[in-house]
């Protein structure tokens, strides 16, 4: 058995599925099948034993690897025990196009809603994910082996087939530079503390249910008595030793299909630029936050971030906005300033007791203007998106009249807490129209652009100037929209088995 | 404080819904709604936008679903009735706000009161009101002296100039000077032209200004004459807040699904939302003059320290208060909040844990605190379980200015302030500029 040793319980590594701890991009084909089930028995034998990839390290690297992941949905098809389905996170439960209200918060709405998605609503809600990666060449034959071996237990609803842009979005950047460092070791110390500079660091229960969270707490998750464990499949809980723990070693996995109209995009901003090519590049970085080759328009911080590997990808994201308040190098509203604000429990630095006090109590007005967005450690996102369809150049699609075909992300993320990651930055980091005392904007990329009660619009985007009034693009249309989704349970590998066999 | 003050005030009116009446009352109060829980502004029963100096109104049935857990400190399950609240928050005095009411929606408040035990139909609705109305143990409010009026001129004047200011990069900074100017020749234009207002405060009352400066002159001192005893009892007190954080029973369960679901469907139609939460009080003298004092040192603060923006580090509150009910068994607390629910809570528990615990910590079942202010409201899945089960659903919600958020109030108020001042810098005058 490979594990990390740690003062506390070491993670069993063996029982983590492989995708919380690898994005696998040596494995560059990859395709997700939605499937529902037809046969409850034979899909019960297929899951007690996928073979699923784990998360100890392998040599050589993996050809392939699988992963699967079910919908509250789908455990009611299985016909899990109803009282332990009710203890995994209401979100969960419910769905992600459950209720209107939950749309309204994640801005499903408009073009975006639910009614009018692919997959993920009404009949068409998956009761399992199956994601299939496989070096190139590969795909084809492991994916038919699975296909045979599941076939007689699930229908399939939906093939979701992704494309390799070497680490390009569609729209053109580079993509998922910026990773929350997942403390595998649990070196963190497991207290609740604000922590007065931001850290890349998170701790292991942020995105693993059964260790500690960033508050030094366990999430919620279905605990059970051993009698219904008769076999010892799952492992203890280590908040409950006398419990079995079904949500060790799991976590959720948020899945969105998100297409990008490319063409739109680089048009607009075209529009936006009057043909100026260079322009509309500034314009287009100053909406994402970075340049098109990943490079933030914020400097790297002279001290580094804690936490930031060592790798050659870390100087791209060796660095807050604690030196651009106002947004002059990177616009507030940008989207990688939304989505990881990368500011710390308290602004305005660690100082002495009697400056925390003051800050505490609300009484220096600098700190309070930097407060309107805090404590990014409660909402960080583990990412682990592919894209879809080709992508266009910015050439093209400025230029091209003809329709481009369909492409975007399907956006993965992992958490393990959907309400307070993933809904939270959705809802008030990205579709909010109030971040960081915006107005009349939401996010540049993923917004909605309907207005606001009060019809005040939300279709804009500032760009501080220093000198003057801000630079201001107006009237934006949608470039991102939704057409389906999911929330999953990414279980532990026992725990998948258990849910297999259980009643 | 140099400049003339419009004060603002809130006020609740509470009263016993009759037996039998519920039902009626719940579907008159929907009516009144033009989406789930947004109160319509012209509804025929009380058309609030009609009254142009309400900032918030309300109207919620007060039915404790957990009026049974003080059973876990060995009382049995009170029988307390079930109450209509009719709250708002206004400008000027709360008094003038409901004669004002009472005046011109008498037919609507009289169809809604009706349901209320000792109504009569014919009687004197103001008398009545008044007599119903509740004292509120602490008040506050984000901005005093920020009127609707002023939210919506300036509202104005900030569309206005947003749309006329030209965003090309400046060549200089007097060119931000000349800039200036010339926005405020053309807000002067609009505003000769009718198109544009700006009305000016009105002058503090008086009698506002006097309650105030005795207010603060009278709390500390009856601090003072209290400190001696509380100095003796320390060790006796301190004893028995230790005994009681390390024994009160934790009852943070979480929320039924239904009901949950009820209160995020009337949530979210806007920027702003609303919260109403209701319960009871732990029982013994203990508790009882703690939250009351603390009660008292919150209504102080945010009377005179906490008025202007930001309550500690919170900034998107518009209106809040606490109030007793059923002689201080019961506590009830409204707040009307910019974003969403989740965001409102987090933003609780990372910035203001120890204020909530001091506010909170008395009631029933709160997640279990160490020394009034650590732990409690920190350990996060029970706090957000526990103030999600006490939340009611307010079943007419009324906001004067739809889309507004307190980021925008403010930055209008700086622009409104920045184009009245006769000189400024040329850095003023980009720092302005910017705020377009």
């Amino acid at each position: 058995m490979s594990t990390i040793l740690s003062e506390g319980r070491s993670v069993e590594l063996d029982d983590v599925q492989g995708l919380v701890r690898f994005g696998y991009k040596h494995l560059t084909e990859a395709c997700f099948l939605l499937l529902r089930v037809k046969d409850q028995a034979a899909a019960r034998a297929w899951l007690a034993q996928a073979p699923l990839t784990s998360a100890v390290k392998a040599d050589p690297l993996p050809e392939t690897a699988l992963h699967v992941a079910l919908t509250s949905e789908g455990l009611r098809a299985l016909e899990f025990a109803p009282d332990l389905l009710a203890e995994f996170s209401a979100e969960f439960v419910a769905g992600m196009a459950s209720d209107a209200a939950r749309a309204r918060r994640l801005g499903d709405i408009g073009a975006n809603d639910p009614s009018g998605w692919q997959w993920g609503a009404g009949e068409r809600v998956p009761h399992v994910a199956v994601l299939l990666y496989a070096r190139s060449g590969r795909l084809a034959a492991w994916e038919q082996e699975i296909e045979s071996q599941c076939g007689a237990g699930f229908v399939r609803i939906e093939r979701l087939s992704t494309s390799d842009l070497h680490g390009v979005e569609p729209f053109g950047f580079v993509d998922g530079i910026s990773q929350p460092q997942i403390d595998w070791e649990r070196k963190r110390p497991v207290r609740d503390q604000d922590q007065l500079e931001y850290s890349n660091v998170s701790c292991l229960g942020e995105f693993l249910l059964g260790y500690p969270n960033e508050y030094g707490l366990y999430t919620p998750r279905p605990l059970l008595t051993p009698r219904r464990d008769p076999d010892a499949l799952l492992p203890r809980a280590e908040d409950a030793p006398d419990q079995a723990d079904l949500g060790r070693n799991g976590c959720y996995l948020v899945l969105r299909q998100l297409r990008q109209d490319v063409q739109g995009f680089w048009r607009e901003l075209d529009r936006q630029a009057e043909g100026n090519t260079d322009l509309r590049e500034r314009l287009a970085a100053a909406m994402v936050g970075r340049k098109k080759n990943g490079e933030p328009l914020v400097a790297p911080s002279e001290d580094s971030v804690a936490g930031n590997a060592p790798a050659q990808q870390s100087k791209l994201n060796d660095f807050t906005y604690g030196a651009d308040p106002r947004g002059l190098r990177c616009p507030l509203g940008a989207h990688i300033r939304r989505t990881n604000p990368r500011n710390a429990d308290l602004p305005g630095g660690p100082g002495g007791i009697l400056s925390r006090l003051w800050r505490m109590l609300g009484f220096n007005a600098a700190a309070l203007e930097q407060d309107l967005v805090a404590s990014t450690r409660f909402h960080r996102l583990l990412r682990r998106g592919r894209t879809f369809g080709a992508g266009v150049t910015p050439e093209l699609s400025a230029t091209q009249s003809s329709p481009c075909t369909e492409t975007g992300i399907y956006f993965i993320c992992l958490v393990a807490n959907i309400k307070r990651q993933f809904e939270f930055v959705q809802s008030a980091w990205l579709i909010g129209s109030k971040f960081a005392g915006l107005t009349g904007e939401s996010d540049p990329l993923l917004g909605h652009r309907l207005p606001d009660p009060g019809d005040f619009p939300t279709d804009g985007f500032s760009i501080p100037q220093a000198d003057g009034p801000d630079r201001r693009l107006t009237g934006l249309p949608q470039f991102v929209t939704v057409q389906g989704g999911a929330y999953f349970f990414l279980p532990g590998i026992r725990a998948l088995r258990y849910l297999a066999t259980a009643r | 404080m140099g400049d003339a003050v419009t004060p603002q005030s809130q006020f609740m009116l509470v009263a016993q819904v009759t037996p039998g009446r519920h039902r009626g009352l719940r579907e008159l109060l929907k009516t009144m709604n033009s989406k789930p829980g947004m109160a319509d502004p012209t509804n025929a029963v009380l058309p609030f936008g009609q009254f142009e100096r309400l900032h918030f109104a309300r109207l919620v049935v007060l039915d404790d679903p957990t009026l049974g857990d003080i059973e876990a400190h060995d009382v049995p399950r009170p029988s307390l009735p079930v109450y209509l609240a009719f709250i708002g928050s206004c400008d000027g005095s709360a008094g003038e706000c409901i004669a004002d009411l009472a005046r011109r929606a008498d037919t609507g408040l009289r169809r809604i009161f009706m349901h209320c035990d000792g109504f009569n139909a014919d009687g004197d609705l103001l008398a009545w009101m008044q007599a119903h109305q509740y004292r509120l143990a602490a008040n506050y409010i984000n901005w005093v002296g920020r009127t609707v009026r002023q939210v919506k001129e300036e509202s104005a004047l900030q569309r206005a100039l947003a749309a006329k200011v030209p965003r090309a990069s400046l060549a200089s900074a007097t060119q931000a000077q000349q800039l200036r100017r010339e926005l405020i020749d053309f807000v002067d234009a609009e505003v000769s032209a009718g198109r544009l207002g700006l009305t000016p405060s009105e002058p503090t009352p008086l009698r506002w200004q006097i309650a105030k400066f005795l207010h603060l002159v009278a709390i500390p001192l009856a601090g003072l004459i209290l400190l001696p005893f509380l100095i003796v009892l320390s060790p006796l007190l301190i004893f028995i807040l230790r005994t009681k954080e390390n024994s009160d029973a934790e009852i943070c369960p979480p929320p039924d699904r239904a009901a949950l679901l009820e209160l995020q469907h009337l949530e979210d139609h806007d920027v702003t939302n609303q919260y109403t939460a209701f319960g009871s009080v732990k029982p013994g003298v203990f508790r009882r003059w703690l939250v009351t004092v603390l009660l008292v040192l919150i209504d102080y603060t945010c009377r005179h320290v906490f008025t202007r923006g930001f309550l500690a580090r919170v900034q998107t509150i518009h209106f809040a208060f606490w109030a007793f009910l059923d002689d201080k068994r019961r506590l009830v607390f409204t707040s009307n909040y910019d974003g969403g629910h989740e965001a409102y809570m987090d933003d609780f528990i990372n910035k203001v844990t120890w204020g909530l615990n001091l506010a909170f910590s008395h009631g029933v079942g709160w997640p279990r605190t160490r020394w009034l202010v650590a732990r409690g409201a920190r350990i996060e899945n029970k706090f957000k379980h526990y103030q999600r089960r006490h939340q009611l659903p307010t079943q007419v919600w009324y906001q004067a200015y739809p889309g507004l958020a307190l980021v925008n109030l403010k930055r209008n108020q700086r622009i409104r302030e920045g184009l009245e001042l006769a000189h400024v810098t040329d850095t003023q005058a980009q720092a302005w500029l910017q705020l377009l």
